[in-house]
Parts: C-alpha cells; sequence; structure tokens
C-alpha cells in the first residue's frame, strides 16, 4: 500500500460563489473551504439552500450559466480546477469523478433510451478496449450495473426510455451511471431521497462496497442525518455558505459543538425517545446582503454582539474537530 | 382489521373491506386489496408502507379522488364516503382536508399566499370580502407565518413554509379530520420539525385527527399514537406507537425498522436485530400468493405461500397478520 | 409587523407596493434584450401613428378618393417622401392610414379569436377524455386541416369583399390554433396537486379555469398573440391583394400594394411604400413577441 491511496484528491480552498439574478447578486458560497483524501468519505449537512449543490456543482464545474466562482480555488489531485479546459474537465466527468443529482431528470437524457446513456458511459469507462468492444460486452456490464442497484427487470428498464420508469426506477438507474462512471470521487447530492428505505439500505449497503473496492472518495450531501452519520467518516456543517463546524462524523452527531449543528441534530425525529424537536426559527438570511458578521448570529440563541460584529475564526477543538464559532474563542 | 363501533363517541373513520384496483396495460394493479381499520377520534394514526404498499391509494379514496372498488367507508358513524369528492354534501368537503407531499407543485405557482388560503373561505362562504385580510392573517398566524406571507408567491417560500401555507389552506374550513399525505417528507430536518410542531399545536387547539400517511418511521415515532403497517395493499401489522416500536412483531416491520439509518447509539437499540432488508418490493400487478411478504421473507413456512395469514390478536390493540403466531 | 397594527387599509398598501415590485420585475427582464425594446418602440410608433393618423400624415385627405392629376407619378422627394400614386395621392400618407387599418384587422381578429379559442381550449382540456374534448377539438381539426390561406380565399370570395369579411375569414381560420395551444398546456396542468386542491376544496369549474389554470398559461398565449399579430396582417394584406378585402379608394396595405404592383417597374416608389409598412409591422410585432416570450422564458 502506497502512500498515494491516501493522498488528497479534493481540496477546497476559500471558495467564493455567486449567482446573477434579475439586477441585484446572490452571494451563496462565502469563503467555503474544505478537503477530501483518496478514498475518505465526507458528509455535508445543513439545511437547504445552504449551499450543499452549489458547492458540488461548482467541483464539476457545472453552475447554471449565472453563477459564477468569484474567489478562492478547487484542487483536485493537485490541479486547479478553474483552470482546466473543457476538454480535460469532460475527461475527468466521464471517467473521474460521478455525480448523483437530487433530481434524477437532471443526469437522464429524455429522447435516449436507457441503454445508450448507460453505453456511452460503459464505453468511456471501458477506454480502448471500450470501443473495441461490441454491443454484447456492454450489454452484459449495463445489466450487472442495473441489477447492482436492485432494479427490477433489468432487460426492460434497458429498453425503455426515462420518462417510461418511476422516480425510484430513474433514480437507481442515475445511481448506476454515476457508480460506472466515478473512479476516484463520487458526488452524492441526496442519492436516495425517493426511495423506499429497504431499498435504500441495499443501496448504501452497494455504494459502501463499491467506496471500498476503488477507493473512492465520496462527498455525501444530505438533509438525513441518520444516512450521513451511517456512510461518512466526516461531516462538514455548511449555513448560508460558510463552513460553521467540521469534524469526525461520530463527534457530530454525538457531541456537537456549534449551536446550528445541536440544533440540526436536535430537530431529528428519533426512534428512541419521543417529542419533535423545535426546528430553527428563523429562516436562511438574504443573499443579497452578505453581512459582516456571523451569518448565523440572527438565529442563534446564544449571539452576542461581537457575532453581528466579525466572523469569528476557526477554532482547532481536539483531534480534527473545528468549529467556527466566538463560543469557543 | 378489526372494526368497533362504540356507541357514544362514534369513530371518525370505519373502513371495512376496503379495495382499489386500477387497470394498467400491465394489468389489473391492486393497489388497496380488502383493508379494514377504524380512525378513533383525536388520534392521530399512522399508516405506514413503501411504495406500492396502497396507503397513498387508501389515503385518496378516503379522500373522495376515486371512488372504492369494494367495501365500505363510514364518516362519523353516518356518512358514506364511497362516493367521488363532487357529489359528497358540502359539509363533509369542509370537514376532510388533505395536505399534499409535495409542496412544489400543490400551490398554484401563479397565485399569491392570499388567494391560495382565501379561496376555501370564499367558497365556503367563510369570510366576505371585507374580512378576507383579517382572516387569512388569522390563519397565516395559526401555523406561525406573519401577515406579510400574504402578498407572496410560491416561489419566493422555502419548502417549509409552502407546506406551512398548505396547511394553512386545509386548516380554512376548520376540517375535524386531515389526511397528511407525505406532508413532511420532502422538508429539510429543520422545516419538517418546524411543521410537525405545527401539526401538533393546532391538533390540540383545533381538535383534529390525523390519517398520517408516511413512510418515515422517525415522524411516525414521535407524533402519531398508532400505527399500521401495510405491504402491497394489505395491512399486516398495527399497534399502539409504543408498542410497535419495542415489539415489532412482523417481519416485514422488522425489516423496515432495521434498514433505517440512525443517529445515535440509543436509536441503534431500537431496531431489531436478525432481519436484514432483501429482495424488492414484487409487482403489484401479480402479488405473491396468500402472504404477500413471504418471497422476502426469512421466516416464511410452506403455508405462508398458500394461504393468508390471519388476524392475531397478540395483545389489547396489537394485532399481527402473520403465520408465525398463529 | 404586529397582529395590533395590522389593518384592511395597511394590507392594501402593501399589496399595491408589492405588485409594483413585480412589474418591475417583468419590466426588467423585458428590457435585457435590446431587440425587444426595439421592438415595443416600433410597434408603439405606429400605433401611434395609426391613431393620430389625421396628424402624422402630410396629407391626410389623400387617404380616400382624391384626385390630383397634375401631381401624379412623382418619384421620392422631399415634399413627397413617398411618392405620388398614379392618382397623384401622397404615398406616405396613404401608408400611414393604411396602418390604421391594419390595427384594426389586428385588434378585430385577435379579440375574436383569442377569447373563444383560449375557452374552449381550456375546457377541452379540462374535460380531458371525455364527448366534450373530442367535440371541440375534432371541430378545430376540422379547420386547421385545410390549408389556411386557401380557407381564408374561399371563405372571403363566398362573401361580399370589403373589410369586415376579410377579418371574417381570418378569424375562422385563426382560432383553432388557439384552442390547441390552450388545450395542450391544460392537459398537462390538469391533474397537477394544486387543481386537485382546488377542485377538493369545491371551486367552481370556471374559477378553476380562469383562476388557477389561465394564469399560467397566459404568458404563452400572450407571446403568441403578439407574434401572430405580424401574420394576420400578412393573411390581411394577401386577401386584400386579390381583391376580396378592402376595395379601392381605402388605403389599406395589401390593396395598395396589388393596385400599384401594376405599375412595377417604372413607378416602383408606389409599390415600396405599401409593402414596407407591412414588412415593418411584421417585424415590429416579431421583434415585441420576442421580448415577451423571453419574460416568460423563465417561468
Amino acid at each position: 500500500m502506497s502512500l498515494r491511496e491516501n493522498s488528497l484528491l479534493l481540496e477546497v480552498e476559500n471558495l467564493y460563489v455567486r449567482y446573477r439574478k434579475y439586477w441585484y447578486t446572490l452571494h451563496v458560497l462565502n469563503g467555503v473551504s474544505m478537503s477530501l483524501r483518496r478514498g475518505e468519505r465526507v458528509g455535508l449537512i445543513g439545511e437547504s439552500g445552504s449551499g450543499k449543490t452549489t458547492l458540488l456543482k461548482s467541483i464539476l464545474r457545472i453552475l447554471p450559466p449565472n453563477g459564477e466562482i468569484v474567489g478562492g480555488r478547487i484542487n483536485y489531485n493537485g490541479r486547479e480546477i478553474t483552470s482546466l479546459s473543457e476538454k480535460e474537465l469532460s475527461h475527468i466527468r466521464r471517467r473521474e469523478i460521478g455525480m448523483i443529482f437530487q433530481d434524477p431528470m437532471a443526469a437522464l437524457n429524455p429522447v435516449f433510451k436507457v441503454k445508450d446513456q448507460l453505453y456511452d458511459i460503459l464505453r468511456y469507462k471501458l477506454g480502448e478496449e471500450g470501443s473495441k468492444s461490441g454491443n454484447r460486452v456492454l450489454r452484459d456490464r449495463a445489466l450487472e450495473l442495473l441489477s447492482d442497484v436492485k432494479l427490477p427487470d433489468p432487460e426492460r428498464v434497458l429498453n425503455s426510455y426515462p420518462f417510461q420508469l418511476s422516480g425510484g426506477m430513474r433514480q437507481r438507474v442515475m445511481i448506476a451511471m454515476a457508480l460506472a462512471s466515478a473512479n476516484s470521487l463520487l458526488l452524492a447530492d441526496e442519492p436516495t431521497t425517493n426511495l423506499d428505505v429497504t431499498i435504500q439500505d441495499q443501496i448504501l449497503k452497494l455504494i459502501h462496497k463499491l467506496v471500498i473496492e476503488k477507493n473512492l472518495g465520496i462527498i455525501l450531501v444530505s438533509h438525513a442525518l441518520g444516512m450521513v452519520n451511517r456512510m461518512t467518516d466526516r461531516v462538514y456543517v455548511l449555513y448560508a455558505g460558510d463552513v460553521m463546524e467540521a469534524a469526525n462524523t461520530s463527534e457530530i452527531m454525538n457531541n456537537p459543538r456549534h449551536p446550528y449543528t445541536q440544533l440540526l441534530i436536535s430537530s431529528t425525529p428519533r426512534l428512541s425517545s419521543v417529542g419533535v424537536g423545535e426546528g430553527i426559527k428563523g429562516k436562511l438570511p438574504d443573499y443579497r446582503f452578505p453581512t459582516p458578521g456571523c451569518r448565523f448570529a440572527p438565529r442563534c440563541p446564544y449571539a452576542m454582539q461581537k457575532c453581528f460584529a466579525a466572523k469569528p475564526g476557526v477554532t482547532r477543538l481536539n483531534n480534527n474537530h473545528l468549529v467556527a464559532c466566538y463560543l469557543y474563542e | 382489521m378489526s372494526s368497533e363501533k362504540a356507541l357514544d363517541t362514534p369513530n371518525i373513520l370505519d373502513v371495512s373491506g376496503l379495495k382499489k384496483y386500477f387497470a394498467t396495460p400491465q394489468g389489473i394493479v391492486r393497489a388497496v386489496d380488502d383493508i379494514s381499520f377504524t380512525v378513533h377520534r383525536g388520534e392521530t394514526l399512522a399508516l405506514v408502507g413503501e411504495s406500492g404498499s396502497g396507503k397513498t391509494t387508501t389515503g385518496h379514496v378516503i379522500m373522495g379522488l376515486y371512488p372504492p372498488d369494494g367495501g365500505k367507508i363510514i364518516y362519523k358513524g353516518k356518512y358514506d364516503l364511497s362516493t367521488p369528492v363532487r357529489s359528497r354534501p358540502l359539509e363533509i368537503r369542509r370537514d376532510i382536508q388533505i395536505v399534499f407531499q409535495d409542496p412544489g407543485t400543490s400551490l398554484n405557482p401563479k397565485r399569491t399566499v392570499k388567494d391560495i388560503v382565501s379561496l376555501p373561505l370564499r367558497i365556503h362562504h367563510i369570510a366576505d370580502h371585507g374580512s378576507i385580510y383579517e382572516k387569512v392573517a388569522e390563519l397565516l398566524d395559526y401555523v406561525g407565518l406573519g401577515p406579510e406571507y400574504m402578498f407572496k408567491y410560491p416561489h419566493e417560500l422555502g419548502g417549509g413554509e409552502k407546506q406551512l401555507v398548505a396547511l394553512a389552506r386545509a386548516l380554512a374550513p376548520r376540517p375535524s379530520f386531515m389526511i397528511l399525505d407525505e406532508s413532511t417528507s420532502a422538508l429539510d430536518v429543520s422545516s419538517q420539525a418546524k411543521v410537525l410542531n405545527t401539526l401538533l399545536k393546532i391538533q390540540r387547539e383545533l381538535s383534529l385527527t390525523y390519517l398520517l400517511i408516511t413512510h418515515d418511521l422517525g415522524v411516525v415515532r414521535n407524533i402519531s399514537s398508532r400505527v399500521m403497517i401495510m405491504y402491497l395493499g394489505k395491512i399486516y401489522e398495527e399497534a399502539p406507537t409504543e408498542r410497535f416500536f419495542s415489539s415489532p412483531l412482523h417481519p416485514y416491520t422488522q425489516m423496515l425498522l432495521s434498514s433505517i439509518p440512525t443517529l445515535s447509539e440509543e436509536d441503534e437499540k431500537v431496531k431489531p436485530k436478525g432481519v436484514e432488508s432483501v429482495g424488492e418490493i414484487p409487482s403489484a400487478v401479480n402479488p405473491p400468493s396468500g402472504c404477500r411478504f413471504h418471497t422476502r421473507c426469512p421466516f416464511a413456512k410452506p403455508i405462508c405461500s398458500q394461504q393468508e395469514p390471519p388476524d392475531v390478536v397478540v395483545r389489547d390493540g396489537h394485532i399481527v397478520r402473520c403465520w408465525l403466531y398463529e | 409587523m404586529s397582529g395590533d397594527q395590522v389593518s384592511g387599509i395597511a394590507f392594501k398598501d402593501l399589496e399595491r407596493s408589492i405588485r409594483r415590485e413585480n412589474w418591475k420585475r417583468i419590466w426588467y427582464r423585458f428590457k435585457r434584450s435590446r431587440l425587444s425594446i426595439v421592438g415595443l418602440s416600433m410597434v408603439a410608433t405606429l400605433l401611434l401613428a395609426a391613431i393620430f393618423a389625421d396628424f402624422v400624415a402630410p396629407y391626410p385627405h389623400h387617404a380616400g378618393l382624391y384626385i390630383g392629376f397634375k401631381d401624379a407619378y412623382k418619384p421620392p422627394s422631399l415634399e413627397h417622401l413617398l411618392g405620388t400614386d398614379m392618382y397623384g395621392r401622397d404615398v406616405l400618407s396613404r401608408v400611414i392610414f393604411g396602418l390604421r387599418y391594419a390595427f384594426f384587422l389586428i385588434s378585430i381578429v385577435l379579440s375574436l379569436v383569442v377569447p373563444t379559442g383560449v375557452m374552449l381550449g381550456l375546457i377541452a382540456g379540462y374535460y380531458r377524455g371525455t364527448w366534450v374534448e373530442t367535440v371541440i377539438i375534432r371541430l378545430s381539426d376540422i379547420f386547421i386541416s385545410l390549408p389556411p390561406l386557401v380557407l381564408a380565399l374561399s371563405i372571403a370570395s363566398i362573401l361580399e369583399p370589403n373589410v369586415f369579411n376579410a377579418m371574417l375569414a381570418v378569424s375562422l381560420m385563426w382560432w383553432p390554433w388557439y384552442v390547441r395551444l390552450t388545450h395542450s398546456m391544460t392537459v398537462s396542468l390538469r391533474n397537477e396537486p394544486f387543481v386537485l386542491a382546488a377542485e377538493l376544496q369545491g371551486a367552481s369549474v370556471i374559477h378553476i379555469l380562469l383562476r388557477e389554470l389561465l394564469p399560467i398559461e397566459l404568458g404563452t398565449i400572450l407571446t403568441k398573440v403578439t407574434l401572430d399579430a405580424g401574420w394576420v396582417i400578412l393573411i390581411g394584406a394577401a386577401i386584400s391583394f386579390v381583391g376580396l378585402g378592402a376595395q379601392p379608394p381605402t388605403p389599406d396595405l395589401g390593396t395598395m400594394v396589388s393596385e400599384y404592383s401594376k405599375y412595377l417597374p417604372d413607378y416602383w416608389w408606389m409599390t415600396l411604400g405599401p409593402a414596407s409598412g407591412i414588412v415593418l409591422m411584421i417585424l415590429a410585432f416579431n421583434l415585441l413577441g420576442d421580448g415577451i416570450r423571453d419574460v416568460f422564458a423563465g417561468e
């Protein structure tokens, strides 16, 4: 086992992303930093609208036309993503990084059958042998992929158009496609929302197996904290474009330090105790007007004067646990 | 599974032998296949199941979106709900309301919150032109939204807020019975908590009865009083919530519970051991014979594929439909 | 904003200010494309010219019957920017009055066609799967299946040739397209949860069609109306061209092209006038239509 196995795969440094809308600008990410080693499983949690999907899309450089990276860097395998050409990016998207989107139709082309889309990916995957190998090899491999994600009747699915499949099936097809194209990194944005719990369980096991087999790094974005707990080793907590806390998963779940994280955890309904959490009062701040202070201050039960004045720095608590909060400075 | 008729306080809902089939190109889908249950006044009954279980269809039939193909649904001891919604008397239509799953599509994107919430007020003549603003503000206040929300469009609201608006709309006609069709499934943890808290609060204040249709057992654990689990159109277990989680009897229930990813050690301990999730849900067009779960059941016996299991009353209120407990 | 301070009056103010903000957004989207501003200005200019033709045209009395042979066949000059025709009438003035007829045509045709077509389309879409839908769609299919110009000309030739009958002919060939458009949009929206919610609440069919479905479809319909305006003019001009529409000496653009084209190529400026008028109108509405489409595209 060489040291390269656990080399730094992805490093996001101080990323700033904004969207242009009508006559105003939305400042969505304000200096986000995170890193990931090969084979490491990282979770990204936070409310809807915190910027998690934007972060993933920035990594693959698939932001919508009105979005742009205006600061910071993203290093993938030692190369800066922001400086790569479309051709190199295309190679990375097809052969190295796979993404599972929240909406399956984002990844599936409605006018092509599933088999065409799957073969397309497999041909790239198999590289040189891919172009030589006939449809037979591709078909076998495709069927294998589809049954891996527990699709009943993979033959039928292969020959269907996306609109002929149910939402859950489309999601599984998309997962199969992402798993096929991911070689070093898997980005998963709410990968199992529409799936039944029993199917979700099996798919998570599959993803886990592949992550180990291929030594894939994975960034898992989800509201389902239970799933994040199960599938990740480390978690970043994102709020309104800022990282609030970062620690090992068990630390985050059992010993959350940042008030936001604490509220998120306590709002999750448990199987063991009865009583619904309070939720977090207020809403996400208006992205049009970035404030100098901590973004969470208006909703924070422990907010002090200085929280509104300037953003807290990052405090390193013991072993790997980072918090951005004046309570710990 | 059991139907009771108390003499002085009629149940909100008595369902017996309910069936609903759909004709599809692949064949006849037996979405709901002979189920019976009651909903008691003031309770929150959770109807749990995965896709293809028939739970959503059950809710839709009760709501009157389509008529059942068999069985009876009696509301408050006297009204027959096997008619489609348009032919029901207006008092019934006011009294039973539904909150749908997807906040993105259950509100008309081109209408303001005020227009949306005031529609039932105008239809049922609860408020006239002059007092509409006040009434809408009152309803919004009930669900924890300020009056300034009145003039917003759905796309300006977050998912949780949209569901609260949908809830306000459902409350406008002052119903007694609400069907919550996966109402929090599309929300993030914080919005979900707010919506759930609101539901609990108003249930007390307005004496509401809830039928909670969901697949999220965490939510079930925390707000329902009784749970029923459905699989491929049939009910396989029914119990008060506490018992449902502390001693789940049916293998499917156990499989479901063991698949839930948990947040903490305590939660992990609650999960039953020894039953792992396997297989997929079979097609509803050709459901397995006998007990429909036998194809995936680790404890299946020969009789399971031959005959449908009977109802076994394990304890007061806890009923299981499984040959293991005969 | 606390509950105590809230009153009906305060609400109305808030509502008004929010509506203003919404219009601001629509305007912003519209003006992002410069061409649509051009389109809007062109349409506005042409419309104003048409309305105030009496004041804008240099020789308003030349519009109808006028004979001044000493000025006939004059090429474009400072006194007659587009020259004069065979009766000595100022071509430019006639074209400006011709715009009036063009706008008249558009307004009458579209105000007949759009409300009926949209209404029928809504009904057909809402009652999908029933005989109501079948009847309406088949009826509109009959009209659609005939080549439009042929249809318009046949109708116009049966009736007495004049402006009103030309409008009738154009209307009859145009209405099915609105039925089609609205019908297909309604069908795709009809089973959305918010429609279902309204039905469950007990809303009347009229309410659902006009207050729930129509507002969503309005953007597409409006775009089509604007783009259609240009086509209506063209078809109207074609009908007039073959002599079935407005009769001379009425200064209808198509009629003028028809009359004046006999004098090509020697007295080319005569035809150029009304033809440019037609082209400008179509161009203006097309550009405007693009702009309107952009406003609603993001929705």
